[in-house]
């Protein structure tokens, strides 16, 4: 097996220290790669979209799987299609929706691997509709720390599955994955988008709309009093007729900015032109699925735009009454970038430590500058005042306190990792900042 | 000019496996060989729920090369119209690793260069009977021996000087002969050894490029990307007495 050294960092790109890292190219060499030893613990790694450490393992081994990226199976009849764990849901959405076929929940990029999707269990701007995406996961096959390849479904090793859903890869690696498509009538959405002066008319309008199939709402984090949760609702229902879809051809970064392009000048500008696109009485236009769910897609490596310091996110779900106080220290702080979002979710998944559950999700952009970490804690801690959760896949931050408190069925999850890697051979920076078994990479 | 089938030698590599869909894509049907027989029924199910073709696995080892007339033999029998073979299999251990065992380096030798004229040779009668096209991958190790890769280098560089024989011989016949010199391409064979930057391509787009040269009318060598034609350039026109102190 092939391993090499390099740092590798999460979306967010804070520096972290390096690992040993292998791509399998073959199936055969999956199973050498995990069952080879080496130094350190050992975490799957997909297209490095989650923000923080999950997907990072100083001083450990990281297996790169998105060259493992085949369709082993596709039924027209049931939608089923079987994958192997690294193939992208951009992959899938070129061949699929074409036919007819969407990925039923997307996060707001493409470039994730199934594998990533399901260890985060992801969800989109349909969560109140759709649920999460376990929800469309029929069964895996996840290889354990032992090479042993087991089978999980809702039938078959419930705790496994509800474990590895949402499990930010502690259980295993997956390998082949079957997930449900959706059929859907067209290929486009009827997108509507009202602007709302503050947080009463958002959650209002967002109530109100509650029948969407979509809906999201941008709000201004630089805002404060009587305009606290300005912005814009988004809301999309399918069209029943097909539109012209010209190919989106990605642009990247060219150059990595300096950190201080963004400050809370640039972004105040940039905020009140975003709002001002959108006229008082708001619009409504057809979009294809891509442009809709995935508008930072045509920026490849946006996330550079933070300069090298690199940036955090921030993402709870907390009840209606710990928004006031959420928003209003992020006001203050004056530090919330232009990527601040807001949204209704649907009632929880089975994943032990999946984060979707009823509620409301907040999450935005802080390029990680001096007093960003005090921030996140006071955050976290209102966050966990009100009974709300932090989501994994997004941070950097969490306290091992603050995540068992968060994350009740945590012992259940404990005890199926005591199984299924008795010998503790997986974890990640994460596991270890959060305290899950302790330990050292 | 779009090919009725591709037969791909070393199907297992990114590189084939790229090259394999892109083809399946336009049309054309599918033969995967190479060893990794379980790995290419895999690719086999990929392309066929991909581009509903026709795709089938079929053991291939340049290293046995008393099976490949038979090898030939199959392929001639099996199916009729034009043929396009894309050769992408290879082997490059380290120098180092070779000098830590010196039977690696005829390995090397046959992996790369004397598995692939074998093939080839059998190949020919049914590659002039079907017309078509022959896509092989060398590489820019072969343009000058370095001290620190020379071995396949030298593989690579026979491979070359016998392409450019067999290109006139098969354009005689219509079928024409390309042989696209790679540098630093993303796969297994660079991961640890070259390190990511500005000169690393995908297998996606070389894949890309094989195909799009197998179906255009031009035969010949070229470099991929093309600006390894200024670099190699460069390194071929270094004087010795420098040329051995680089670190390359």
């Amino acid at each position: 097996m092939m391993w090499k050294t390099a740092a590798f960092s999460g979306w967010g790109r804070l520096p972290y220290g390096t690992s040993q890292a292998t791509r399998p190219e073959r199936f055969g060499q999956l199973r050498a790669a995990v069952t080879g030893s080496g130094a350190g613990t050992l975490i799957a790694r997909g297209l490095g979209r989650s923000y923080g450490d999950c997907a990072v393992n100083e001083g450990g081994r990281l297996v790169l799987t998105e060259r493992l990226d085949r369709i082993v199976s596709f039924d027209a009849g049931t939608g089923d299609v079987v994958v192997e764990a690294g193939i992208s849901l951009r992959s899938l959405l070129d061949i699929f929706l074409p036919r007819g076929f969407m990925v039923p929940v997307c996060p707001g990029t493409a470039y994730v691997t199934v594998g990533g999707a399901i260890a985060n269990d992801v969800h989109g701007k349909n969560h109140e509709k759709d649920g999460a995406f376990g929800a469309h996961v029929r069964w895996f096959e996840l290889m354990l720390a032992s090479g042993e390849i087991v089978r999980a479904s809702r039938d078959s090793d419930t705790a496994l599955f509800d474990a590895t859903v949402g499990g930010i890869g502690l259980t295993g690696f997956i390998v082949t994955a079957c997930l449900r498509l959706a059929r859907i009538p067209s290929n486009a959405l009827i997108v509507r988008e009202r602007p709302v002066p503050d947080l009463d008319a958002l959650l209002a309008k967002l109530h109100e709309e509650a029948s969407a199939t979509y809906s999201v709402a941008w709000f201004d984090a630089l805002a404060s009093d009587g305009s606290l949760g300005r912005g814009i609702v988004e809301t999309a229902t399918v069209s029943p007729t097909n539109i012209q879809v010209k190919p989106r051809k990605p642009k990247s970064l060219p150059v990595t900015p300096p950190s201080l392009v963004l400050n809370s000048i640039s972004v105040r500008a940039f905020n009140a032109l975003y709002r001002a696109r959108v006229p008082a009485n708001g619009r409504e236009k057809l979009l294809d699925y891509d442009r809709f769910l995935f508008p930072l897609d045509s920026v490849l490596g946006w996330n550079r735009m933070y300069g090298k310091r690199g940036f955090r996110q921030f993402q709870s779900i907390v009840p209606a009454a710990a928004l006031v106080p959420l928003l209003e220290r992020i006001g203050r702080s004056r530090a919330g970038s232009f990527l601040a979002v807001l949204k209704a979710m649907g009632p929880a998944g089975t994943g032990m430590l999946s984060f979707p559950t009823a509620g409301y999700v907040v999450a935005l952009d802080f390029p990680n500058k001096s007093g960003i970490v005090e921030l996140l804690s006071d955050l976290e801690r209102i966050t966990l005042e009100h009974g709300g959760r932090v989501y994994l896949a997004k941070d950097s931050c969490l306290s091992a306190q603050g995540f068992a408190a968060m994350y009740p069925r945590l012992p259940e999850f404990l005890d199926v990792l005591e199984r299924v890697d008795p010998k503790r051979r997986l974890g990640s920076n994460m596991s270890r900042r959060l305290g899950i078994r302790g330990g050292t990479p | 000019m779009t090919m009725s089938r591709w037969l791909i030698l070393g199907a297992t590599s990114p590189i084939a496996r790229e090259f394999a869909r892109l083809a399946a894509a336009q049309g054309a049907e599918i033969v995967l060989a190479g060893r990794d027989l379980e790995d290419m029924e895999r690719s086999a199910a990929d392309i066929r729920v991909r581009s509903d073709r026709t795709v089938s696995v079929v053991e291939f080892d340049a290293l046995d090369m008393a099976s490949h007339e038979a090898f030939a033999r199959r392929v001639d029998e099996e199916g009729e119209g034009t043929l396009g073979v894309f050769v992408a299999f290879g082997f490059m251990p380290s120098q180092t690793e070779i000098d830590a065992a010196p039977e690696l380096g005829a390995h090397v030798i046959s992996a790369n260069f004397t598995g692939a004229v074998s093939i080839l040779q059998w190949l020919k009668p049914v590659l002039e009977k079907r017309k078509g096209v022959v896509v092989v991958l060398g590489s820019v190790a072969g343009d000058r021996g370095r001290a620190s890769n020379y071995t396949y280098g030298s593989a690579k560089a026979g491979l070359h000087t016998f392409l450019q024989g067999l290109r006139i011989v098969l354009d005689r016949a219509g079928v024409r002969v390309i042989n696209i010199k790679p540098g630093f391409i993303d796969t297994s064979m660079s991961w640890g050894s070259v390190k990511d930057g500005p000169l690393m391509a995908t297998p996606r787009a070389l894949a890309e490029r094989a195909l799009k040269l197998a179906d255009g009318k031009g035969a010949g060598e070229s470099y991929f990307p093309w600006f390894w034609f200024f670099i190699m350039t460069i390194i071929k026109s270094v004087p010795y007495r420098i040329f051995r102190k680089l670190p390359i």
